[in-house]
């Protein structure tokens, strides 16, 4: 059951990803691509995807859990700490060489699969890189 | 706007974004989970943190290619990648360690995030935004791409 809502969850992700423009890193860099022809569609789906959400969290915080039955696992909001800014910064230099960020590299995989291997598999390596990284400490 | 900002889609941008918003609602209502999917990809693929359920996880991933699919069918989904596989492997490489040190990407801070008022996700968010803008000015400047 969890996993079949985990599905529809992703699914409707997916849709909203190749519906709105975001799968195309022609369309992410032209958003990151302030001296060129700007494209500010990124900053409407934001602003699409920002409107549910805010009252996902006001739901939220009436609830005593999920409606799976399951605590709520979160994040904390508080702590800004080094490697929260440099994984951002890091992230956002790759962000911006190549267009595309974990959701619309894995959407592309039904949209541009051959296209998106290197990206994907590099980006498992950098994912397995930090794991080794903690590992070690 | 289209004459302003020529290509851009405000409209099916804020539609598409809609829909991604209530898949984030549906993974924090329905599994008390934040809709993060460079956490979710770590996790399915063996190599997350926490101890979030796998099937969860790889449900989740599984579905993102099915749904990209299902707009493709119906309508066309215009993709064009960066042409140099150097491009391409430099990039995954920074967004796959940058997303797991910093604890998230787009999807974790930039909409659950920011919509939850996290001051870490608000940070976050500015940094690779940041980063972003600045990475494609230094290639235009560079002459790359």
């Amino acid at each position: 059951m969890r996993a079949l809502i985990a599905l529809l969850a992703g699914t409707i992700f997916g849709a909203g990803l190749a519906l709105s423009g975001m799968a195309d890193p022609a369309r992410i860099h032209a958003f990151l691509d302030l001296f060129g022809t700007w494209d500010p569609t990124l900053a409407f789906v934001i602003a699409g995807a920002i409107t549910p959400m805010v009252f996902a969290w006001l739901i939220q915080r009436r609830l005593p859990r999920a409606l799976s039955g399951d605590a709520f696992a979160l994040p904390g909001t508080r702590r800004i700490d080094a490697p929260l800014a440099v994984g951002a910064l890091l992230f956002g230099i790759g962000w911006g060489i190549a267009g595309l960020c974990p959701g619309p590299a894995i959407a592309n995989l039904a949209l541009a699969p051959f296209a998106v291997l290197p990206f994907l598999a590099a980006m498992i390596a950098g994912m397995l890189l930090h794991r080794l990284r903690a590992a070690g400490r | 706007m289209n004459t302003l900002f020529p290509g851009a889609m405000p409209g099916m941008g804020f539609l598409g974004g809609l829909l991604i918003g209530l898949a984030g609602a549906i993974m924090l209502l329905g599994l008390g989970r934040i809709a993060g999917v460079s956490g979710l990809a770590a996790r399915a693929v063996g190599i997350g943190s926490g101890t979030d359920s796998r099937a969860v996880a790889l449900a989740f991933i599984t579905g993102l290619p099915l749904g990209a699919a299902l707009v493709a069918s119906l309508r066309p989904v215009a993709i064009t990648f960066p042409s140099s596989l150097a491009v391409l492997v430099i990039g995954g490489l920074l967004v796959g360690f940058g997303t797991r040190l910093g604890s998230g990407c787009t999807s974790g801070h930039g909409v659950c995030g920011l919509s939850r008022l996290s001051p870490r996700s608000m940070a976050a968010t500015a940094l690779f935004m940041a980063a972003g803008f600045a990475t494609v000015a230094a290639m235009r400047a560079l002459g790359w791409g």
